[in-house]
């Protein structure tokens, strides 16, 4: 087997170094994500149609496109109709790109959060005469992130894989490193196998970081 | 007068008529207990007090709050609202609070009393209900009868001018059922003004003051018990009697 594990091995700080711009692409992008999806939900519970409409069609759109041609969309085509977005830093375009893509999916998640809080908890707050927004921010809100938590760590985790289309911007991150180090040495197998190893391996620590912060926030309903 | 008067009140939900043109009125101190078979209207009709259920004609008045239900509005339905509290039968406590907690919301959400104050009321009603050791617990780690006990403190904590039950024993295991009727009863005993939804007969021989027996989203008779409950009372109530288990649970 024509395997370099000299090779193989020292790749990985080569990447490591790379990690945080991974980091800062997911966390900023998920932040954002997270702001415009819980907008959207808020949208589509509105008694206006044409809000509750725009709210769906945002959804449809940004969940029907690659995430790529989104972002290229931002990068390359917005400065050619609005001269203002020339000179967008692609770390940004990169952010708001997958920002926007991911909080489609997002507000779903969020959509079905809140309504899967049962729907007595309403029922006994309006029988204490509580008003409806404090109702939402006090009993709905509480439960349905309880309920969001797993769906929106399953994105965030999507989210950090994603961030891997940011090289085709020219932003250096894990990836990009990677396909440089592959560039120079062609040795593929040995550097995308640590490349995926280090991705697995950031996934893993959120996992089992997420996993920790379910159990504590799960024990109200345990 | 009297402290609930309900005039020709009437829901329809898809064109089906639920309850048509219900009268009765409730006086203060006392405990009315509705009561009839599956699907005669008493829950749409205890719920229709609180307003969860939006009728389609009539008035409902309760304490200072009288409210014609064809111009009930945002402020009419909260105005309504303040007068009474529900205990359901599923409880409803919010999940995400411990018990002192979800005595304390209505005080603090509702502006009715400050932190240090909400948190002395919502101690001394769950004294009241036998809870108090439990305060810091949340509702998921109680049994169903003390979910209720806890319901039935924070029905009360806001001290509303009714309580209105619904069938607060139907979703407990038999053994636990006896504790929320002690409860209920010591609350009757306060003279709290309620409107109970029960298939409890000999609990609401005791408790109730006055019977009301639905079919069909109609009043059919209205009494004391003495006169609808007895053996010799309507003979359509005895037979609903008769085809419900009487158990004594005190």
């Amino acid at each position: 087997m024509n395997f370099d594990w000299h090779y193989f091995v020292n790749a990985f700080p080569e990447l490591v170094k790379y990690i945080p711009m991974t980091l800062l692409l997911a966390i900023l992008s998920m932040l954002l994500a997270i702001v415009l999806g819980g907008i959207i939900t808020l949208l589509h519970f509105s008694h206006y149609k044409v809000i509750h409409w725009f709210a769906s069609i945002y959804v449809s759109f940004f969940r029907g496109m690659p995430a790529l041609v989104q972002l290229f969309l931002i990068y390359y085509g917005l400065p050619q109709i609005f001269p203002i977005f020339k000179g967008l830093p692609a770390i940004i375009a990169t952010i708001i790109g997958l920002g926007f893509k991911q909080s489609a999916y997002l507000s779903e998640v969020f959509r079905a959060a809140v309504n899967s809080v049962d729907r007595g908890q309403i029922e006994a707050g309006q029988s204490l005469n509580i008003k409806s927004y404090k109702i939402f921010r006090y009993v709905i809100l509480p439960q349905a992130f309880i309920n969001a938590l797993p769906a929106t760590g399953n994105t965030f985790v999507g989210l950090l894989k994603e961030t891997s289309l940011a090289f085709t911007l020219g932003i250096t991150e894990v990836f990009a490193e990677g396909k440089m180090l592959a560039g120079d040495s062609f040795k593929y197998f040995e550097t995308y196998l640590a490349v995926g190893l280090t991705y697995w391996a950031l996934i893993i620590l959120y996992s089992w970081a997420q996993s920790g912060v379910e159990k504590v926030l799960n024990t109200p309903y345990s | 007068m009297s402290l609930i008067e309900v005039k020709d009140l009437s829901v329809e939900i898809k064109q089906k008529k639920i309850l048509q043109e219900i009268n009765f009125s409730v006086e203060k101190g006392e405990v009315t207990v509705l009561v009839g078979p599956s699907g005669s209207g008493k829950t749409t009709l205890l719920r229709t007090l609180n307003l969860l259920q939006k009728p389609s004609q009539g008035i409902i008045k309760i304490g200072e709050t009288s409210v014609d239900v064809s111009k009930i509005n945002k402020k009419s339905t909260r105005s309504l609202r303040s007068e009474s509290t529900m205990v359901f039968q599923q409880f409803n406590l919010f999940k995400n609070m411990t018990v002192i907690e979800n005595v304390m919301a209505p005080l603090l959400l509702n502006k009715l009393a400050k932190w240090d104050e909400a948190h002395d009321i919502a101690k001394s009603v769950l004294l009241e209900v036998g809870l108090a050791e439990f305060q810091d617990k949340y509702p998921s780690s109680l049994s169903g009868g003390q979910q209720q006990r806890v319901s039935i403190a924070r029905a009360i904590a806001v001290k509303p001018s009714v309580v209105l039950l619904d069938e607060p024993t139907s979703a407990l295991d038999p053994e636990l059922v006896g504790s929320v009727l002690k409860t209920i009863l010591a609350l009757a005993k306060q003279h709290i003004t309620m409107v109970i939804v029960t298939h409890e007969m000999e609990f609401a021989r005791l408790i109730g003051n006055q019977i009301i027996f639905l079919e069909n989203g109609k009043i059919v008779h209205k009494g004391s018990p003495d006169k609808i409950l007895s053996s010799d009372g309507p003979k359509r109530v005895s037979d609903f009697m008769n085809s419900v288990s009487t158990n004594n649970y005190l």
